[in-house]
């Protein structure tokens, strides 16, 4: 039991780094629009199944679509799934223009209520279009290499899940530090309405906050999907739990907070399993959600509010 | 003649159905529209109180359950009586660690403590028989009311054959009046509990709690028992339903059935108002059994149908809030005890 722990933690680093991605996006639309969005579990899978449906479109562009070295996935799928990032944001920006632009004034339940439907709705559209059985990114089957010296079996692909998460979080970080438009997040998620006297613009910022967090949520979809090797409509509401139990551990609000909880609920999540039945994997993010609300409601990262 | 006797039918079954959810959108309604309450968690307690009563009042297992306890075979009203304790013991559990915080907090809790429940149904065979669920359930006087009308019918030879098919689903007349029984007496008690002080105490928490708590209210407590009284209000819902549908399994405590379509009845009913509440009961029931007579007629597959009529009601909701967000009726104004003297 004790001897499966080194190979638990691998895959708590991958299934962490997905719940970091989705993570961020939780805790910017908190820190900005100030609520918490209940349809990102969703916008993660419509951005996975985006993807799947323009691999084909990809493939009469004549994308090759032969895998890059010891990956399961060729450049077809890696332009898919830029695309498909790009399509959800576009999405998730008009149902912002539609939708939440004309309950800004509404009180934040009333905002999170929306986001319900919104999701149901999301998810519901992606099960009418691809109905409920799982759907395969790829046919190809990739063996895991004994990593030598270390008790552990890897996968390209989840290394290279682990590695595009590091990326992305570094690009992240460099764009809220030294970036205008960082910074003017920042400053509207610490002090919204002083934010709003020195000229910024909340709307762009608004627009900035959704895009951030929409791509990054269907970058978070497509890599569960190559790390799970399938992907369902479900695939969103599923993690939602354990995103919501990583941000609120992180410090609701604090996108390294995400970050940082992403990874401790995703490693928890994973070396349980040696201990207690996969079926009650959710339930140890939820576990961690109500000792955190009990000891430090602000999270680890948080500041007192 | 035939048609109508089916519709007939088909109406008072609808009424047990939509009557159930407007026990539950009842509790919603002290938790939401009362205290402000944001649980969008409704399927656990309404999963625990079916859970409750069935184990408490259904057969014991036999031998093709995986059940190890339960199935005590006690009358009805003391599997009520269960469902109730046992949805306020959860409620009470989670409501300790939340209600000192934000409404996100109780609102993540109550949608973890729903999935935890249902991942506790699905493993714990031992005591919930897991996926396959808990089955040949009681209704009530089932055998005396339904033994008395196929004797009558047996007896009346000469009934037209309209009348027969009616007077053989007396069974649900029955179980209809108990429901509308039950929605009567919570809505009777809970407009006595909404013009009480303590009612006053919710609405003000509701309103702004840190007044309400400068008032000297202890708004923490109150919280606690809106959650409580209302996750027991639920329960009886579950009890309600596990007995009249004589199965239950986890599937039947998804969030869509237990949580998302209560909040749509509520919130299109009319937030804060009783009437509202078990009106909107019927008229979301109604537009949800209404779409699968006309998705019938599309030519989609059966989970696409479903999906479609997921999607219509995920809509509804969105344009309630957009357009009339304060629901069909209206909350009321609260009369003053004293008359306003003429200026």
């Amino acid at each position: 039991m004790l001897s499966r722990i080194p190979q638990l933690l691998f895959y708590g680093l991958v299934s962490g780094s997905i719940l970091a991605l989705g993570g961020i996006g939780v805790s910017l639309t908190y820190s900005i629009l100030r609520f918490s969005n209940f349809a990102h579990g969703d916008m993660m899978a419509l951005g996975a199944y985006l993807t799947l449906a323009l691999i084909p479109v990809a493939g009469t562009l004549g994308i090759p679509s032969a895998a890059i070295g010891p990956l399961s996935f060729g450049p077809r799928f890696i332009v898919a799934a830029v695309v498909g990032m790009a399509c959800t944001f576009v999405i998730v920006v008009a149902l912002d223009r539609l939708i939440f632009r004309r309950l800004r004034k509404a009180g934040r339940i009333t905002l999170m209520i929306t986001t319900i439907g919104i999701a149901l709705s999301m998810r519901n559209a992606l099960q009418f279009f691809w109905g409920p059985q799982p759907q395969y990114y790829t046919a190809r089957i990739q063996l895991a290499i004994q990593v030598p010296r270390l008790a552990i079996r890897v996968k390209p692909d989840q290394l290279f899940v682990i590695s595009v998460a590091v990326l992305l979080v570094a690009l992240l970080h460099l764009f809220l530090r030294y970036t205008k438009t960082g910074k003017a997040m920042r400053a509207t998620s610490d002090n919204p309405s002083l934010a709003q006297v020195t000229g910024i613009n909340t709307e762009r910022i608004i627009l900035w906050t959704w895009v951030i967090g929409a791509s990054l949520a269907a970058l978070a979809g497509v890599l569960a999907g190559v790390e799970n090797k399938f992907i369902t409509p479900e695939l969103g509401w599923q993690m939602l739990l354990s995103i919501f139990a990583a941000v609120i551990l992180g410090g609701i609000g604090n996108p390294y907070g995400a970050i940082l909880g992403g990874v401790i609920v995703g490693v928890s999540e994973e070396v349980s399993t040696a201990f207690i039945s996969t079926g009650y994997k959710p339930a140890v993010a939820f576990g961690i959600l109500v000792l955190m609300l009990l000891i430090r409601p602000t999270g680890l990262l948080g500041r007192r509010s | 003649m035939e048609l109508f006797v089916g519709i007939i039918n088909y109406l008072v079954f609808f009424a047990i159905t939509a009557g159930t959810y407007g026990v539950l959108s009842l509790g919603l309604n002290l938790q939401w529209g009362y205290t402000g309450l944001f649980n969008i968690g409704v399927a656990a307690f309404y999963a625990v109180g079916a859970y409750a009563s069935a184990l408490v009042s259904g057969p014991p297992p036999d031998m093709w359950d995986g059940r190890l306890v339960g199935g005590f075979e006690l009358p009805f009203i003391l599997g009520i009586l269960a469902a109730a304790l046992a949805a306020g013991i959860i409620a009470f559990l989670i409501g300790i660690p939340t209600l000192r915080l934000r409404a996100d907090y109780l609102a993540i809790a109550t949608i973890g403590i729903a999935e935890t429940i249902r991942m506790v149904l699905k493993n714990e065979a031992w005591l919930t028989n897991g996926v396959w669920g808990l089955q040949q359930l009681p209704s009530p006087f089932y055998d005396a009311i339904h033994r008395g009308a196929t004797g009558f019918v047996q007896t009346h030879p000469d009934l037209s054959p309209w009348l027969r098919a009616l007077v053989l689903k007396a069974y649900n007349w029955f179980y209809l009046f108990l429901v509308i029984a039950a929605l009567f007496l919570l809505y009777l008690f809970l407009r006595r509990l909404a013009q009480s002080p303590w009612g006053r105490v919710l609405r003000a928490i509701r309103e702004d709690e840190v007044v309400a708590s400068m008032s000297g209210k202890n708004v923490f407590a109150f919280k606690l028992q809106a959650l409580v009284l209302g996750a027991m209000i639920m329960g009886i819902g579950g009890a309600f339903y596990a007995h009249y549908a004589r199965f239950i399994s986890p599937t039947s405590f998804e969030p869509f059935y237990g949580t998302f379509i209560v909040w749509v009845m509520l919130i299109l009913g009319g937030t804060g108002n009783n009437k509202g509440a078990i009106l909107g009961a019927f008229v979301v029931w109604g537009t949800w059994a209404g779409t699968d007579f006309i998705t019938g007629y599309l030519p989609l597959s059966p989970t696409q149908e479903a999906s479609l009529r997921i999607i219509v009601i995920g809509i509804l909701l969105v344009s309630i809030l957009l357009v009339r967000p304060q629901g069909l009726l209206p909350e009321m104004r609260q009369r003053r005890r004293t008359p306003r003297t003429p200026e």
